[in-house]
């Protein structure tokens, strides 16, 4: 079926958010998810070769339009919003808990040797962070872990796509 | 007037110890403890001169400091075995500051959604966290307005009811944490629904209250007067 590929590209046009393989094959029930997944990368070489300001990428777990970066420019211009910024109090709280989940409020701390609270609110307002249950110690303080937002906004497949961590070097002797 | 601006060039001690030891070109693995103090005291004395709150958290780095530069002053009794270094734990914690730093600055280089890549719904306000079917999150006032509904079409019985259940509301807590680990998705309804009782109603709104308080739980709706899911906040 070739007009699969039209189809696919349709979907994740009005998905809007990340889509998954999977809901794209509950649609297409005559493709298996590997063609999907073939198809899809078919896709995003043809958005490639044609310079498109648009492209397919792998995000959050599926498959979202963006785009390109290189007309950012021209989208901030026309949509007048203020962009998406995080400060940096907001960024080294959000690498910590992103590379040591699931992690305490006092962990963090530690860490960045400063009160983290207000960060910490601001994070999961903006839904980046999220609670992800009670620690079973003494106080069952909260712990918490990244959002698929977070994902999605840093443009990542899934946590194991973070850059890796500079390697703490052993203390010399 | 550029307090703020000041405020905002460190992160907090443990930054300030990083400027410093750049600064002098410090190896950290082996800090003049005497000079770094020093000159973290007259940056601190710098803060309050141009009247800005030094956080309490700059005061114990300083306390710390002085602490370790007394201990290095003190004789090593040979016999004691392999006296630790008191900057180790310093150094320590001074690397591991540095390498999440390093990794915030990584993740401000990202393709940022809403900064340098857009999508439909670029401000990524959508919050579908499930793929089934597309909810809204409900605010407590829509919550509020459900359970106003569900009250006034209780049939209002005038009938004298002595009152022999005991309600209490962490217990109600506890059916519905129970009642959604087993079926994971309940509508309000259902809480509420069967039951005819006002104050056992009142106890389950309550309880519901709390829970989403607490994040336990998360409410959704598909749309305006749909019906209201709760989730579990804790999928597993």
């Amino acid at each position: 079926m070739d007009n699969g590929k039209a189809v696919i590209e349709a979907l994740i046009f009005v998905s809007g958010s990340p889509l998954t393989v999977k809901r794209i094959a509950h649609v297409l029930e005559g493709m298996s998810e590997r063609e999907i997944r073939e198809t899809v990368q078919l896709l995003i070489s043809e958005y490639e070769e044609r310079r498109s300001g648009m492209r397919i990428v792998e995000v959050a777990g599926g498959y979202q339009l963006r785009t390109h970066q290189d007309v950012a420019e021209w989208i901030k211009k026309f949509t007048g919003l203020k962009p998406v910024s995080l400060s940096r109090a907001a960024l080294e709280t959000l690498a910590v808990v992103a590379y040591r989940q699931p992690i305490m409020k006092s962990e963090i701390e530690k860490v960045r040797g400063v009160n983290v609270s207000g960060t910490l609110k601001g994070l999961l307002e903006k839904n980046m962070i999220r609670i992800v249950g009670r620690k079973d110690v003494p106080g069952r303080p909260i712990i918490y872990g990244t959002t698929k937002k977070f994902l999605e906004v840093f443009n990542l497949k899934d946590l194991s796509e973070l850059p890796t961590l500079r390697e703490l070097k052993e203390l010399g002797e | 007037m550029n307090y703020e601006i000041k405020l905002d060039i460190f992160q907090g001690p443990l930054d300030l110890l990083l400027y410093l030891i750049k600064k002098n070109e410090i190896d950290i693995y082996n800090i003049p403890i005497a000079i770094v103090t020093e000159q973290y005291l007259e940056y601190l004395d710098f803060m309050k001169s141009m009247n800005l709150d030094v956080a309490g958290e700059y005061l114990v780095m300083a306390s710390t400091l002085i602490h370790i530069k007394s201990k290095m002053l003190l004789p090593v009794h040979e016999d004691e075995e392999e006296t630790a270094d008191p900057r180790d734990e310093l150094a320590r914690q001074l690397l591991e500051y540095q390498s999440y730093k390093e990794a915030a600055l990584n993740l401000d280089t990202m393709s940022i959604l809403g900064r340098d890549v857009f999508s439909r719904t670029a401000s990524g306000e959508d919050e579908h966290e499930d793929d089934e079917c597309l909810l809204e999150e409900m605010s407590v006032f829509q919550l509020v307005e459900a359970f106003k509904q569900i009250v006034s079409s209780m049939i209002a019985e005038d009938l004298m009811e002595i009152d022999t259940e005991k309600i209490s509301l962490s217990e109600r807590i506890n059916e519905i944490m129970a009642k959604l680990t087993e079926e994971k998705v309940v509508t309000f309804v259902d809480l509420l629904g069967e039951i005819t009782d006002r104050l056992r109603v009142v106890y389950t709104f309550l309880a519901l209250l709390e829970l989403i308080k607490l994040r336990m739980v998360k409410a959704y709706q598909v749309e305006p007067f749909g019906a209201i899911r709760i989730y579990l906040a804790v999928d597993e």
